[in-house]
């Protein structure tokens, strides 16, 4: 059923790597910005304990989250440019099944992810000399997971937007605010009544709390809410693009 | 001789637009078949519902016996698609989209001969985005081949391409045929369709106007010859007109044009100035063609 899903994969990978721009902005530019923002915070002197976990808590989990967001954002565009140019529709009347070539564009999505993530721990140990105390598997583990399940919020935006020209700033317009209040930059609990409400429905605040838990060492058991909020959010938006996906 | 692809009163409609109304045809077995019309008269729907990538509102379609809807898949295995301004990825290699191809059929054809075939040999490692667009289609025409199909769908092939690489792939359309597969194409090109197609349908505004051979469809719309002549001689004029099978003589000074109609109508007027030992400074003859014909039968140029 799968037929061509790895060629595919292997093939969207390598033709991704030959764009400059896009490689550097996709897989440097988390690590990069650990490192800068790191330096930056771990040399002011009055840090103290709230800074220094600034950089060795919030810093990856920044990372990581943004990393979600550039793979949902990419996956929008390169989506909404295969179908305006007809590749799409091309990929379509061969034996190639649909979902195969969905599949490969997730796959290479979550390959650019995992190799995003180790090059920040690597730049984080080695530049930064942070020591994690971190199972790091289980946090990639996470990071796929909830990169996975907001790639989904991807895949409705890129069946809804009617152009390429639209697909980013459609996709910033989405994706931005959720940021926001996901609890990345404030905890939820100090947001006022009316938005607390909103966080709790917004998929990537489920996102957050899983990868900061687990980057901390929560146990996993203590996250189910947020996984289970996570599949739930993959099921609905999977679900929904599938009911409105265009070919062209 | 059995048919191909049999499409028997598909309607599509696009909103309130009528797309497609009750189009009919057979593609025979061996035969290079043409949809022609201008752009906007149907040809790529009737394609794409050939090909199963649209659903016909109405109407009954059978490739190779096969339902383009239902057996998509056991469809595609056997033919070959081109689509029309198709596009791939602008950095993907000339051999990778082969080699991609290639792993989706079960008895792919040699994909490196093919690129020889279709001389592209040298552009093996040549972005897509660095291609001709005579290069493109060449590419697109080795990819409809890979799985060796037996009926080629070829929707507007040449558009966009200079006289000289629509030449080429003409040859290569030819090639296609004299491998003994059955070819059907679209094309709005009046040249194009007379030059390769064994039968064309001609089609306007959603609808199947009529369908033969080019030479049949001249001699059925257009019977009418035109003889274009220069000759000082005195009596011409009485001499032309006293032809039985002329229509019309037409005189400015000493250049004639006569038309006139039926087979010999040419050998009769070469007859009459050879008995009247006309002295002819010039002889041309305008012979109808496919454009001719478009003009005639739907009232309006396909260049409109």
């Amino acid at each position: 059923m799968l037929r061509g899903l790895w060629k595919l994969t292997w093939l969207e990978l390598k033709i991704f790597a030959r764009e400059p721009l896009g490689l550097i902005g996709t897989v440097l530019i988390p690590p990069l910005s650990v490192v800068v923002l790191g330096r930056i915070f771990g040399r002011i002197p009055s840090a103290g304990p709230r800074l220094s976990s600034f950089v060795t808590v919030d810093l990856p989990v920044f990372a990581a989250v943004f990393t979600t967001l550039n793979a949902v954002q990419s996956l929008v565009t390169i989506v909404s440019i295969y179908r305006e140019s007809g590749i799409l529709k091309r990929l379509r009347a061969t034996p190639l099944r649909p979902q195969t070539i969905l599949s490969a564009q997730v796959l290479v999505k979550l390959i650019l992810t995992a190799a995003t993530l180790a090059l920040t721990l690597v730049a984080g140990r080695n530049v930064l000399r942070i020591t994690f105390d971190v199972h790091l598997i289980s946090f990639a583990v996470a990071l796929l997971f909830s990169t996975l399940s907001i790639l989904s919020i991807g895949f409705l935006l890129a069946s809804l937007v009617p152009t390429a020209r639209f697909a980013q700033p459609v996709a910033s317009l989405v994706l931005y605010p959720m940021l926001f209040l996901s609890g990345l930059f404030f905890p939820v609990d100090g947001l006022p009544a009316g938005l607390q409400v909103v966080a709790r429905v917004v998929p990537l605040t489920y996102a957050v709390s899983l990868l900061k838990g687990i980057w901390l060492g929560e146990a996993w058991l203590a996250h189910a809410g947020d996984v289970a909020a996570l599949v739930v959010v993959a099921i609905v938006f999977t679900g929904l693009s599938a009911r409105f996906f265009r070919w062209e | 001789m059995s048919a191909v692809v049999s499409v028997a009163g598909i309607r599509k409609t696009y909103g309130s637009t009528v797309a497609v109304d009750n189009v009919s045809f057979d593609v025979v077995e061996g035969e290079i078949f043409g949809l022609i019309g201008p752009n906007g008269a149907g040809k790529t729907t009737t394609m794409e519902c050939v090909e199963g990538l649209r659903r016909p509102d109405r109407g009954a379609i059978s490739v190779l016996g096969l339902d383009p809807i239902r057996d998509v898949y056991a469809m595609q295995r056997r033919v070959g698609v081109q689509l029309q301004e198709a596009q791939f990825q602008k950095r993907i290699k000339v051999w990778e989209a082969v080699d991609l191809w290639a792993s989706l059929y079960p008895n792919p054809a040699d994909g490196t001969r093919l690129l020889e075939q279709l001389g592209l040999a040298d552009k093996r490692n040549a972005w897509f985005m660095t291609l001709s667009g005579g290069q493109k289609q060449r590419l697109f025409i080795a990819l409809a081949l890979i799985n060796n199909p037996e009926v080629v769908f070829l929707d507007e092939l040449t558009t966009g391409l200079d006289p000289q690489a629509r030449r080429a792939i003409w040859d290569l359309v030819r090639g296609i045929k004299d491998r003994g597969k059955t070819v059907f194409m679209t094309t709005h090109l009046m040249e194009e369709a007379e030059r390769l197609c064994d039968r064309v349908a001609i089609i306007d505004h959603g609808r199947i106007i009529d369908i033969d051979t080019p030479s049949a469809l001249v001699a059925r719309h257009c019977p009418q010859r035109t003889v274009l002549l220069t000759t000082a001689d005195a009596g011409a004029e009485t001499h032309f007109r006293a032809m039985r099978a002329v229509d019309d003589v037409a005189r400015v000074e000493s250049r004639f044009t006569i038309r006139g109609r039926g087979e010999d109508f040419v050998t009769e007027v070469i007859r009459c100035v050879s008995d009247h030992q006309m002295h002819v400074a010039d002889f041309r003859t305008d012979t109808p063609n496919l454009e001719d014909v478009f003009l005639k039968v739907t009232g309006h140029s396909i260049r409109d």
